[in-house]
């Protein structure tokens, strides 16, 4: 009978699917929401083995020519750099002049850079401005500068077209041996680049003054060889410099020196390891989860494997890796694979528990990096303009103090260095046959773009069906109440009536001004002087408050539709507002997947369980209070403030958190220009629906997500 | 049977005498007119060394071929290379410069204002300009022809400058012209030995003898700088007897480290020794004698005047020295250095404007000597010497700004060199001191760039175009049609401290198949060209018969009157829509 009556409306396949679909939305969000979540798990499964996909790399195919002949030379100048340390009076004006004359005397071109560092500052509107406005300083920091020393080699035959960037961090005023070691392997490297006959990018080498950071300085530099500032008056870069009381200081230019668009940067550093053996950390997260490509981490892990003998790792999560519910989903993993090892034996799932712990652990780290924006080096500037880069750092396992010890180190990072530059040189084209979009598992395991998008799809499917099913089941109460009614002013009804969500939208688009508006609020707090985080978190949270009221009583509460409507109406409103929060997720997926794969991951199970609380508390029935208890907690945690808060406790103790925390971590946030900050104003708007008194904030920033992809894009 | 051979046989030894004389004949007659070519067909080849002052030296070869106009001599040439008679004769080219370069001059360390390096730093990659003697209308034509013509002649891909996207005509800034001229760049042209080969048979003796034999291809192709060049210059006859004709100039310039890396290890930082060097230690070669049909063959050897005012500070320096002045000792074996070879004349620049100091060029004639007594010339170091080589007025960068794929801006920045105070500088005009700049630059029509953002920055402060630049020319892109062309002619305030430019562009969007392969290499904005037309760059030596004869010192004396300059070419990465179709994706 039902079969009948279905073919001869003759529906089409598709619309039949979203019918069953939709009249079974629990059940699909359930099932949807538990496979991400499960797909987001197997991730560290499913990762492939990294492979160098350009083959103009050739990575480790020429012998290495860089001999102890270089390595002492570098140890010249280290030891020179580490008297100069000894007696710390008028250190930084002749550390500058010692590496600019070890330079010069190798035939490189030599300028110095002075840059002011730019204090972390609020810049709400800075979406707007283009790149190539110059930042205004205040008068406050002009005082305070630093001065990078820049050396260029030309590519004998090159055509200068390239170049290959070879960043060194270094503390003139308390740089210890740690940095002085990087500043030997960079000029051992420098020193035999030369003299060598391959070389077809020119080498630019730039030893950062990181007395202000590491990132300022980088940044600056890059940002005054890209976009100069012409006009600039009281410019720093004119002034000759002469406080070094020998002629060679005062010889050495300040204007920047040029080279062509750079290939590939790598920064190099050097840590104390305490491991038990030479290891070699990769960090390449720059803003926003841009990530370098693959071909570049892939080359450096192959040269320190295979030629240098050194051990790769990524940045980890500690903490995860001796969760025990990652071990025992490991070994659930591990005799998933085994059985369906048994049903196909050409079926590779099999991982083991202890390298899915690891892959767990980095894959975590990873993404927690990515989704927060703040880049985890000074690699992170190059990757503003489109150059691929990643920090290199050394760790050794004992002090630097005996010299064969340091010689074989400087040895074997110069080799690597050099290996890794004769491979970028190498390249014809700019890096572009490898993924951009991935996401590590180890230093040699990624996981690709298509599948980690799988997951975060299935997480986010559920949000249009639900959508879909609550506004279908409104206009299918409605008609039965106007046929009721006389058929005469139908007419006019029933177009009143399918018109009635733009009154729902109206009130998200409000909850949404309202979240930019709260978002914006730090920028005028921390005008406010003399003020600690705390006051400032307080005030802020009492301003929000307050902005939510007004806007209430001027908007809202006059209709006052929320309270006492009948029950179509607030699914009207979550319709609307899950469809809101599936674009807005949609777009932050293509903006930046990690900050859109841990949104859906708090948002979407609350999203979909928000449900009216008064209504609960009149249902008196099990299930209501059950949905009241899990909807109270999903909105308290994922109220932003209470999640950095549980995240923070989980990973260092509940013991020595302050309120002043969370404010001190937005400003950070905000001073990366990171889009993580979206989140953080990124409440439930559903339990606005569920109960207005139970305030909270706030509201996904759509708008100013579109700006942000207009600034990252 | 055996009569039939016999008979054949006999044939064939008729015939083969027959040949014979006829050889011999040709070969007599031949060599005949070699030996009576005074009055027609002259070559003349020679060579110009030159210490650099960051441890390299210049080599300078310049071959000079110069035919009668070949209506007068009917359509044969001894000495002449056919081929190029024929082209001159057949495209109607009035002037012509074709040039193969690797590597960039290093205008800082190599100087830009002395004749040599205004006249043979070339930008790299092909560069290619000609002046045609036919109507307006028909140039294009002809420059069509022409490219294809060398294409062939020289195994280069010159062709490709036969549409109408790459090349352009410069009236303004390049060479005074009459809408004649042609000009095209291809900056990412690979130069190798198989563009040598073919112009090296250009040479009467090719590389088998006279001063071409030192064209070792692994020695010269080491070197940081590789430009091959090839000028032509023709006349109609009857408006003077010496330049009627056609004249071919053919130059290779080297600039070569004389020791390789592994000895260069060996010297300390803390000396500056310069390295000594001689012919056979660079080159890997001797001069085996001259080359038996050229009018002349020299050796030069050319100390420039940095050098020589700081030889001569330390001559003073040193009171025992002051006896061996330079004139009489003529300066080659004295404490600083030491050459191998006596020369056979010395010239000294004279009445140079500015300078004290002034540079001292070393005559060799290659002809005394064969292939058993090879020549080798050779330069020892005693003391360590540093100096600087003469600047031109200012150093012009040229540069890409802001990143993205969308848009971004060209910037040209000008600063005056050390040098440049001492210069007698530019023109007064209207009691205002002002030096004159002309700025040529190409941009292909996929880069769109917007005329109307040219901001001119005098002294780091914004100025109206209309104070400084005193005349410009732009012609917009056509999309796949023509070029963009911007020609400016300005007029700097003396002693200011910095000029920039800068013109904003879009990347235009291409068609997939509008992508040369290994399209994420970018493209290629060819180089710029910027010059000073107020500088004379010219070196005056004495007169002297012997001058007139040399082709390089002539042209030192009587150079051109441009200093020539070029902003190497930049390159600009599209981003590649088809990129997709890789595995990334």
């Amino acid at each position: 009978m039902a079969e009948t009556e279905v073919s001869k409306k003759r529906k089409r396949p598709i619309v039949r699917l979203a019918v069953l679909l939709l009249s079974h939305s629990v059940l699909v969000s359930v099932i949807c929401c538990t496979a991400g979540v499960f797909g987001l798990l197997l991730l560290p499964v499913l990762a492939k083995n990294t492979y160098i996909s350009e083959n103009a790399l050739m990575p480790g195919s020429a012998s290495s020519m860089l001999s102890n002949q270089e390595v002492s030379e570098a140890n010249k100048l280290i030891k020179e750099l580490n008297n100069l340390h000894s007696n710390p009076l008028g250190a930084t004006t002749e550390s500058h002049g010692i590496i600019a004359k070890y330079m010069s005397n190798l035939g490189a071109q030599v300028n110095n850079h002075k840059f002011h560092p730019q204090l972390n500052q609020f810049h709400p509107l800075h979406f707007f401005s283009g790149p190539d406005s110059g930042v205004m300083q205040e008068n406050s920091t002009r005082s305070l500068y630093g001065i990078n020393t820049v050396g260029i080699i030309r590519a004998p035959r090159g055509d200068g077209k390239e170049a290959i960037v070879l960043v060194t961090p270094y503390n003139a005023v308390k740089g210890g041996v740690r940095e002085t070691l990087s500043l030997g392997i960079a000029y051992s490297v420098f020193s035999l680049l030369t003299r060598v006959t391959w070389l077809a990018k020119d080498i630019i080498w730039l030893v950062a003054d990181s007395q202000y950071g590491e990132y300022a300085p980088v940044a600056a530099w890059l940002r005054d060889y890209h976009t100069p500032a012409f006009s600039n008056l009281d410019s720093l870069n004119t002034e000759t410099c002469h406080v070094g009381n020998n002629n060679f200081e005062s010889k050495i230019s300040y204007g920047i020196r040029r080279s062509g668009t750079m290939a590939a940067a790598l920064v190099l550093g050097v840590a104390y390891g305490n491991e038990n053996e030479d290891t070699l950390g990769i960090y390449a997260e720059a803003s926003n989860g841009q990530m370098p490509n693959l071909d570049l981490i892939n080359i450096v892990h192959y040269l320190a494997v295979h030629r240098q003998g050194l051990r790769v790792k990524v940045e980890q999560f500690h903490w995860l890796l001796n969760s025990k519910w990652v071990k025992s989903l490991g070994e659930v993993f591990e005799s998933l694979g085994k059985m369906v090892k048994t049903l196909n034996p050409d079926w590779k799932l099999g991982i083991s528990a202890a390298d899915y712990v690891e892959g767990a652990a980095t894959l975590a780290s990873s993404l927690y990096h990515q989704a927060l924006g703040v880049p985890t080096g000074p690699h992170g500037a190059f990757r503003d303009y489109q150059v691929d880069a990643i920090t290199l750092e050394f760790s050794l396992r004992i002090s630097f103090d005996r010299l064969d010890r340091r010689n074989d180190f400087l040895l074997h990072g110069g080799r690597l260095i050099e290996g890794v530059i004769r491979s970028v040189n190498n390249l014809l084209e700019k890096f572009h046959q490898s993924f951009f979009l991935y996401l590590l598992t180890s230093p040699s395991k990624f996981v690709s773009v298509g599948v980690y998008m799988i997951a975060f799809a299935l997480l986010v499917a559920p949000l249009p069906v639900v959508a879909a099913s609550l506004y279908a089941k409104t206009l299918d109460l409605n008609p039965t109440s106007e046929k009721d009614k006389s058929a005469t002013s139908n007419e006019l009804g029933s177009v009143l009536q399918s018109w009635k969500w733009l009154n729902s939208v109206k009130t998200v688009f409000v909850v949404h001004f309202w979240g930019a508006t709260v978002s914006l609020l730090p920028y005028f707090i921390s005008q406010i002087p003399d003020s600690d985080p705390t006051t400032n978190f307080s005030v802020w949270i009492l301003l929000s408050i307050l902005s939510l009221e007004i806007l209430r009583w001027i908007l809202v509460s006059p209709s006052s539709h929320i309270y006492g409507l009948p029950q179509g109406e607030w699914a009207i409103l979550k319709s609307a507002t899950i469809s809101s929060f599936f674009i807005g997720l949609g777009l932050m997926s293509v903006i930046n997947f990690a900050t859109a794969e841990i949104g859906a991951l708090l948002m979407v199970p609350m999203a979909l369980m928000a449900h009216p609380l008064k209504l609960d508390v009149r249902g008196q029935s099990l299930r209501s209070i059950l949905r009241m208890i899990c909807n109270l907690v999903l909105g308290v945690i994922s109220f932003p403030p209470a999640t950095f808060f549980v995240f923070k406790g989980v990973i260092e103790g509940f013991s020595g958190i302050k309120a002043g925390d969370f404010w001190n971590w937005v400003e950070s946030l905000w001073a990366w220009n990171s889009a993580t900050y979206l989140y953080i104003e990124y409440g439930n708007i559903d339990r606005l629906s569920s109960d207005k008194r139970e305030s909270n904030k706030d509201a996904p920033l759509l708008s100013c997500g579109m700006l942000l992809l207009k600034e990252f894009a | 049977m055996a009569i039939l051979l016999s008979r054949r046989s006999n044939l064939l030894a008729v015939v083969v005498l027959l040949l014979c004389q006829l050889f011999l004949y040709a070969t007599v007659s031949s060599s005949g007119s070699v030996l009576k070519q005074g009055g027609g067909e002259e070559f003349s080849e020679e060579l110009l060394l030159k210490p650099f002052p960051d441890r390299k030296v210049l080599a300078h070869f310049h071959f000079q071929s110069r035919a009668p106009h070949s209506s007068s001599h009917g359509r044969h040439h001894h000495l002449f290379p056919k081929a190029i008679a024929q082209l001159v004769k057949k495209f109607r080219v009035k002037e012509m410069e074709l040039s193969f370069t690797q590597g960039r001059w290093r205008y800082e360390q190599w100087g830009g204002f002395d004749p040599l390096s205004s006249n043979n730093a070339k930008p790299p990659g092909v560069e290619l300009w000609a002046v045609f003697d036919v109507p307006q209308s028909l140039v294009d034509v002809y420059w069509r022809n022409l490219t294809h013509t060398l294409s062939g002649l020289f195994c280069a891909s010159i062709n490709f400058l036969e549409s109408s996207t790459t090349y352009s005509a410069p009236e303004l800034t390049f060479k005074p012209s009459f809408g004649n001229l042609r000009y095209g760049t291809l900056p990412r042209e690979a130069v190798c030995t198989e563009n040598l080969t073919p112009w090296l048979k250009l040479l009467p003796c090719r590389d088998k003898a006279g001063l071409s034999a030192l064209m070792d291809r692994p020695s010269i192709y080491r070197g940081f700088y590789h430009s091959q060049r090839l000028r032509l210059t023709s006349s109609e006859s009857g408006s003077d007897e010496v330049d009627s004709g056609i004249g071919l100039d053919q130059t290779l310039t080297v600039v070569l480290q004389p020791s390789s890396w592994r000895t260069g290890k060996t010297y300390s930082v803390e000396t500056n020794i310069q390295p000594s060097w001689s012919i056979s230690s660079i080159f890997g070669r001797n001069i085996p004698g001259k080359c038996v049909i050229a009018k002349s063959s020299n050796v030069y050897l050319q100390l420039d005047n940095g050098l020589v005012g700081e030889l001569k500070n330390l001559e003073r320096e040193n009171a025992k020295y002051v006896a061996n002045t330079f004139e009489s000792e003529g300066f080659q074996s004295n404490h600083a250095f030491k050459i191998s070879v006596t020369p056979d004349k010395v010239f000294e620049e004279v009445d140079n404007l500015h300078g004290k100091s002034t540079s001292v060029i070393y005559g060799f004639s290659v002809e005394k000597y064969s292939d058993s007594q090879p020549f080798d010339l050779g330069l020892t170091w005693k003391i360590p010497v540093v100096w600087s080589c003469q600047q031109a007025p200012l150093h012009a960068s040229r540069f890409l700004m802001g990143s993205g794929n969308e848009r971004g801006a060209i910037a040209i920045s000008l600063e005056p060199t050390e040098s440049s105070e001492g210069l007698p500088t530019s023109h007064i005009i209207d009691g205002r001191c002002e030096l004159r700049v002309d700025i040529f630059q190409v941009v292909p029509w996929y880069i769109k760039v917007y005329f109307h953002t040219l901001q001119v920055f005098v002294d780091k402060q914004p100025r109206a175009m209309a104070d400084v630049v005193d005349k410009i020319r732009v012609s917009p892109s056509k999309d796949k049609v023509s070029p963009g062309v911007m020609e400016m002619i300005l007029k700097l305030p003396c002693g200011s401290k910095s000029a920039a430019f800068s013109l904003e562009f879009d990347k235009g969007f291409l068609h997939i198949d509008e992508y040369p392969p290994d399209a994420n290499q970018g493209f290629d904005i060819p180089s710029a060209l910027i010059s000073f037309p107020s500088f004379n760059a010219r070196m005056n030596f004495s007169e002297d018969e012997f001058l007139n004869n040399s082709p390089i010192l002539s042209k030192f004396q009587h150079a051109l009157q441009r200093h020539h300059h070029y902003m190497h070419s930049i390159c600009i990465v599209f981003w590649i829509i088809a990129q997709c179709a890789s595995e990334a994706c």
